[in-house]
């Protein structure tokens, strides 16, 4: 009996907030072409010219990761001797050099990519899916739950996690890129359940989500059908940004010598063999690993600020 | 305003507390032969073994062990190395000044340098100014601290010799340690030392600052773009302010809000930053220390100094928070 009246009520004093403002355009523009915004999102990336330059730079080191090593002049675990001291400078035999070991350091940054980049992406997805579950739980349940779970994320967030790194790094099988990616996975979630959790909150009182309430559809299928896939732009932005620092994490790490075992080709690696190597000026040993790692690490950025901006653009920083 | 600050404070206790059962359990539950050996690692010799026994409790049970220990650490008992016998705090005191130097001069070069570039880059949004500014934003935060940090060493050091590129003195200098801030220390020496301090300052600060460089010229920008938007902005403007008043009193007075907060919390990720930089320039505070520490299984050490980064840090976030709350009537009241 009470409905009619209600909706009549509603009917006019809720008449200003249907009317399109300038934030609403957005959505009218996806009810007029009918474009999901997954695909305005893709039209917004595209528009991004250093995103794109980003993206083929990226492309284009994944595709050196993969056939690299069969394509590499030398055999990164030829020692042969170099013809100097301190390593061979830059020629036509070896592109970038050598060390004082008489390793091509061409031949080493080739090789180091793959595992720079499986580093950054398998710790980066493990950091995601527990991130994303514990936020989930964390924001849908509220109450001790979502207190206790953020309390946990505070004292990991307390501790400086180069430190943490470090001290794990030093337990958990130094050497191995298995258990550095645990490692790296395992203590950096707390960043994403945070940013999941404070999505869910907000998502939680918008309209389109009290409306599907209003409607009768029940928290289980409103957490997964409405908050969640909401929620997932800006958790998509910071996993790249994460995927980045993670590939510089693991350059760090293996410069102090906790990373991974230093007879293998990586950069990190390349850069620890280095140290001292500049004050003797013999700069190519570390200028061009890290080249290698600064270049992924900008096309990576890049990729990201265009999709911080196709994927979040009310919230650009 | 007092409440905000108490309801701050009882949130940072159950983590410091959270973090210190969890250190305390972290050196029991070490795999090894008894918890004084597993503790001791290679360096375990008999005589050793019974003396961590005995100042560690190690024979008492779990609940009275734990006590004990946060007992020890209220009264600022941190322990000693095992290696070398040293008080935590007493070398703690000697080295973290030089960590506050270097952090503080990475502040200056990047708020000095990215507040300017960021307004700069707000002023003219979408031109070549701010593609640029945005270029070597992405840059600033895409370059590994070490390998900035040794391409600044080899040309403006090796190549050039403008700048030494190690540690934070000249050690042949007559400069007594009172303070252990070498700037201090050099000035209270007289004769000009504090040129040769800040030389040794200036390639660390800027390998250590680029990064928050970086993000502080970002934020300034979106931050300033954002006010310029504001009603209140164009209302000023049709007023007919100049634009230097629009710019000092109505748009730079509310863009900073968001930009204080960043640096407040930069000045923590920078005080744990300085690891690397650290062992870059030989510079001889905490953040090598806790490298070598971690290196040399000198746990005791490793705990205590991962506790006091993490009040450090806490009380950091404290003061940003509470300066955010003074500065923004807006949050005090929520």
């Amino acid at each position: 009996m009470t409905l009619p009246i209600q909706s009549s009520v509603a009917a006019e004093t809720g008449n200003p907030s249907i009317e399109p403002g300038p934030q609403e355009g957005v959505d009218v523009e996806v009810s007029l072409e009918s474009l999901s915004q997954w695909q305005l999102a893709l039209r917004r990336f595209l528009r991004h010219r250093m995103a794109l330059v980003g993206l083929a730079v990226f492309s284009a080191i994944i595709l050196i990761a993969i056939i690299g090593p069969i394509v590499a002049p030398y055999n990164p675990l030829d020692i042969p001797g170099a013809r100097l001291e301190g390593g061979d400078p830059p020629s036509l035999q070896h592109l970038f050099g050598t060390d004082d070991a008489g390793r091509d350091v061409f031949t080493n940054v080739i090789n180091g990519a793959h595992i720079s980049l499986a580093v950054g992406l398998f710790s980066t997805l493990i950091a995601g899916i527990i991130g994303v579950i514990v936020g989930a739980i964390a924001g849908a349940a509220g109450g001790f739950t979502d207190n206790l779970l953020m309390r946990i994320v505070d004292v990991t967030f307390a501790v400086p996690l180069l430190f943490l790194i470090l001290v794990a790094a030093v337990f958990f099988g130094q050497g191995s890129m298995i258990a550095l990616i645990l490692v790296f996975g395992l203590l950096q979630w707390g960043l994403i359940a945070r940013l999941v959790r404070a999505q869910f909150l907000s998502l939680r009182e918008t309209d389109f989500v009290e409306a599907a309430r209003a409607v009768g559809v029940s928290n289980l299928r409103i957490t997964f059908r409405h908050i969640l896939p909401n929620a997932l732009g800006p958790v998509i932005v910071v996993l790249t940004l994460l995927m980045a620092s993670n590939i510089v994490l693991e350059a760090f790490v293996s410069f102090l010598n906790f990373g991974i075992a230093p007879t293998e080709a990586t950069w990190g690696n390349a850069l620890s063999n280095s140290q001292g190597a500049m004050e003797d000026g013999n700069w190519w040993w570390a200028f061009f690993p890290g080249m290698a790692i600064a270049l992924t690490v900008i096309s990576i950025n890049f990729i990201g600020d265009g999709l911080h901006d196709a994927l979040d653009p009310r919230a650009r920083l | 305003m007092a409440r905000f600050i108490v309801r701050r404070l009882l949130v940072a206790i159950p983590v410091l507390f959270g973090l210190s059962v969890i250190l305390f359990l972290f050196l029991r539950l070490l795999p090894g032969g008894g918890p004084a050996e597993a503790i001791l690692g290679q360096h375990a010799t008999p005589q050793l073994v019974a003396q961590i026994t005995a100042t560690e409790g190690l024979d008492k049970p779990l609940y009275v062990q734990y006590l004990n220990y946060v007992g020890r650490l209220l009264h600022g008992d941190f322990g000693a190395s095992f290696i070398d016998g040293r008080e935590v705090a007493a070398t703690f005191l000697i080295k973290f000044p030089a960590t506050v130097e270097l952090t503080i001069g990475a502040l200056i070069f990047a708020v000095g340098l990215g507040i300017p570039l960021g307004r700069l880059a707000a002023r003219h949004p979408n031109s070549w100014i701010d593609g640029i500014v945005t270029v070597i934003s992405l840059f600033g935060i895409s370059i590994p601290v070490f390998v900035l940090g040794y391409t600044l060493a080899f040309i403006f050091g090796v190549e050039l010799h403008w700048l030494p590129t190690f540690g934070q003195l000249d050690p042949r200098l007559p400069i007594n340690p009172v303070t252990h801030f070498a700037i201090i220390d050099a000035i209270l020496a007289g004769h000009w030392y504090v040129i040769d301090a800040v030389a040794h300052l200036i390639l660390p600060s800027i390998a250590l600052g680029t990064i928050p460089l970086a993000v502080f010229t970002r934020i300034t920008r979106a931050s300033v773009i954002e006010v310029s938007n504001e009603d209140y902005v164009r209302t000023a403007r049709a007023k007919g302010l100049t634009d230097r008043r629009v710019n000092d009193r109505h748009i730079m007075r509310n863009a900073w809000l968001p930009v204080t907060t960043v640096i407040g919390l930069e000045t923590g990720a920078l005080l744990a930053g300085a690891v690397l930089t650290e062992t870059v320039f030989s510079w001889n505070g905490v953040g090598s220390w806790v490298v070598s520490s971690i290196q040399n299984h000198d746990y005791i050490v490793v705990q205590s100094l991962i506790l006091i980064f993490a009040t450090i840090f806490l009380t950091v976030n404290l003061i940003v928070d509470v300066g955010y709350a003074f500065l923004n009537p807006r949050i005090r009241y929520s």
